[in-house]
């Protein structure tokens, strides 16, 4: 172990590396990639490693990258990549089809705005975009919890009962660019926690496709296996927690991470960075002697709905951020986790820190405010960031 | 096993790879120039370990239906751009391992010309171990025909209501620009130079590309049986020339046309495609010898385009 001072771009590399290195006994590793603010730092960390038995593809598109992991994975190597935004959304495409192919890629993107017009601060929208087509999802608050997750992430997508792509997600510069203290583990401890990769379906010598065409029955019957899968994650990575406990010395996050939620009669429910600012507001406010308490989803794929519902008994308001909005809807994460309230409880949605606004403290003890009275819950509120 | 012993007066061998590399029971159509490129392409893969990687295309729809695969070999399907980045993927990996794979890509003209290129290019620009094969039927043949930058000047599609007026991307000449070791175009009319081309890409290193006129009875409205005597009246007319370019510097001309307008206003009058557009060889003979002029040229051989009755 030794403590690194490290932006997050450059820690999620660093856990690449690491993660790629520990696979030099297996079929190696192999990543695509392409820049675009705030990722950019990441992606040139990684081309500058050394990693033995592994090779950073330097492509001409986010789409091409992710083609580049979908070969290298399909051909049984770990593989990883980083993006965000308009590159998440130019490579979409073949973000899903790596979920569909089941290949277990693991990517870390920088949440940004996506434009024109061009902003390159924080929004989780870009992230969002593909919450709904077979890719495990997280949101981190920290340096060390983002490296932490990116090393956890290779174990989840690539243990046989999950298989599939995973994003661990860290908003813009707040947190890309943030340098922070990072307890870094050995070489041999990654090893330890990371068995080599073993992609089952890989292309081999058996003469079968993969990614050929599924008639309506098939496409039901791999959605189901894939849904099953998905859900069964949450189960896997509860288990990776305590290994990865066993190993570093450490607690992994977890999928929910509630902050004086026990007794809290009005919560605070919000994902990444604005998690930790939340916290700061429930210290401030449980000093006047409001109940007060948070709780930051960071696994958002699969939605841990059991846990949230848990902590969502019995509480009277819940003040749902969200740094995205779902045009013609509202807060994404306030529409996925509103209907896991009781019947009596009052979830307003409320968007703030749009396109990189930064959310304070004072921003959260405003929407509290305006909490407290409402009977019910009204339309999604706007807050603007001043 | 109902594979065509005899290619061309080519036998099939002990030599040959004894598994076809696609399947019968494929749903190609009739006279489909894909199916006469696998079969010649399993002549010349012999032993050697093959994956392949294939885009959105007729040919992913050749793969058939899961879990069954028609090609005889592992075999990727990619999303429609995807193909040669994907091949990076499997070829760096298969490097990394001490594996002697040979990943080829086989596309479509509008996953190659159109949608692919940026993707085709920079991995050509990387010089990644893949052999790409453009099989060309002038389509979009998957999505029932529609024009593509590979769609011939004077063809009618299904979404043109008259002749395509722009010419054929030369792909050859910007494949050349790429200084890859090995750039050609194969005629399947001659088994010969099609078996012989796909040796030598599948034994050099670095990245190559093969360009097939694929004979397309349904998109070209032609006889399914008149495929190769299509491709060998394109070829004879001069307006599918058959070179090779080694390392983008060295042109070679491999079939001398006859540069006959009797080949070309046949090769025109068997597809209703060209019919529908009253094109004659008239109309395209300009484009054909200049295009000549330019071979002759980087050929190094001072050869008239046309001969001069
Ligand atoms: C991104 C994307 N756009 C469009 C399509 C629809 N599509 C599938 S195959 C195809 C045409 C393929 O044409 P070509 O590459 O010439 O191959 P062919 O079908 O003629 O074999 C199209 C337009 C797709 N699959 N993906």
């Amino acid at each position: 172990m030794s403590l690194k001072l490290l932006s997050a771009n450059h820690g999620a590399g660093l856990a690449a590396t690491l993660a790629g290195r520990a696979n030099r006994t297996g079929r190696g590793f192999c990543s695509g990639v392409y820049p675009i603010t705030p990722s950019t730092e990441c992606m040139e960390y990684l081309c500058l490693q050394e990693i033995e038995k592994g090779r950073v593809v330097k492509v001409e598109s986010e789409h091409s990258a992710m083609a580049v992991c979908i070969g290298a994975a399909a051909a049984g190597a770990r593989s990883f990549t980083t993006t965000s935004s308009n590159g998440l959304a130019y490579m979409a495409e073949n973000c899903i089809a790596a979920a569909y192919l089941r290949l277990p890629v693991v990517m870390a993107v920088a949440n940004r705005t996506i434009g024109p017009p061009w902003n390159i601060w924080a929004d989780h929208g870009d992230a969002l975009m593909l919450r709904d087509h077979g890719l495990i999802q997280f949101y981190c608050a920290d340096n060390q919890e983002l490296f932490d997750t990116v090393l956890a992430a290779f174990r989840l997508a690539e243990d046989p009962a999950v298989m599939m792509p995973a994003m661990v997600c860290m908003e813009g510069f707040i947190l890309s660019h943030t340098v922070a203290q990072i307890d870094v583990p050995d070489q041999a401890l990654v090893d330890a926690f990371l068995p080599t990769t073993t992609v089952p379906h890989r292309l081999g010598e058996a003469p079968h496709a993969l990614g050929q065409i599924d008639l309506p029955h098939q496409t039901e019957m791999h959605r189901h296996q894939h849904l099953s899968a998905m859900n069964g994650a949450a189960r896997v990575y509860a288990g990776i927690q305590d290994e990865f406990e066993h190993i570093f010395g450490r607690r992994l996050g977890d999928a929910v991470v509630p902050y004086r939620a026990d007794d809290a009669e009005t919560l605070i429910v919000s994902m990444g960075t604005i998690g930790a600012t939340a916290e700061r507001v429930v210290d401030q406010l449980r000093a006047q002697g409001q109940k007060v308490g948070a709780l930051r989803v960071r696994l958002f794929r699969p939605l841990p709905s059991e846990a949230i519902r848990a902590w969502f008994a019995g509480k009277q308001r819940i003040a749902v951020i969200d740094r995205d909005v779902s045009l013609g809807f509202g807060g994404v994460l306030w529409g996925e986790v509103n209907s896991l309230a009781d019947p009596g409880t009052v979830v307003q949605s409320y968007l703030a820190g749009l396109g990189g606004g930064d959310v304070r403290p004072e921003h959260i003890v405003n929407m509290l405010a305006d909490l407290q009275p409402r009977k019910n819950a009204g339309h999604p509120a706007m807050m603007e960031a001043a | 096993m109902m594979n065509e012993p005899v290619l061309g007066g080519m036998a099939q061998t002990t030599l040959d790879r004894p598994d076809p590399l696609l399947r019968m029971g494929n749903t190609n159509c009739g006279g489909c120039g894909l199916s006469s490129l696998m079969q010649m392409m399993r002549h010349a893969v012999a032993d050697q370990r093959v994956h392949l990687v294939v885009p959105a295309c007729c040919a992913a729809v050749s793969a058939g239906i899961y879990p069954q695969s028609t090609y005889g070999v592992p075999t990727l399907l990619t999303t429609f751009a995807s193909a040669a980045a994907a091949a990076s993927g499997i070829a760096t990996v298969a490097r990394m391992n001490g594996e002697d794979t040979r990943v080829i890509c086989l596309a479509g003209d509008g996953g190659t010309y159109d949608i692919g290129f940026a993707t085709l290019s920079a991995a050509a620009d990387r010089n990644e171990d893949v052999l790409y094969i453009c099989y060309d039927n002038e389509i979009y043949g998957n999505t029932g025909g529609q024009r593509s930058s590979a769609t011939p000047a004077g063809a009618v599609t299904s979404n043109l209501s008259s002749a395509k007026p722009e010419e054929k991307k030369d792909i050859l000449a910007i494949m050349a620009a790429h200084r890859v070791p090995y750039v050609a175009s194969v005629s399947l009319a001659h088994a010969e130079d099609t078996v012989r081309k796909l040796r030598r890409a599948l034994d050099l290193k670095g990245f190559r590309f093969l360009h097939v006129l694929s004979p397309c009875p349904t998109g070209w409205k032609s006889e399914p049986a008149m495929g190769m005597e299509l491709v060998r009246l394109a070829v004879r007319s001069g307006l599918y020339p058959v070179i090779e370019i080694f390392d983008g510097k060295r042109y070679v001309v491999n079939i001398e046309p006859d540069f006959s307008d009797e080949a070309l206003d046949m090769y025109l009058s068997l597809q209703l495609r060209f019919q529908k557009s009253g094109i004659s060889a008239a109309g395209l003979r300009p484009a054909i010898d200049r295009h000549w002029q330019e071979l002759r040229a980087l050929s190094g051989r001072i050869v008239p385009a046309r001969r001069v009755a």
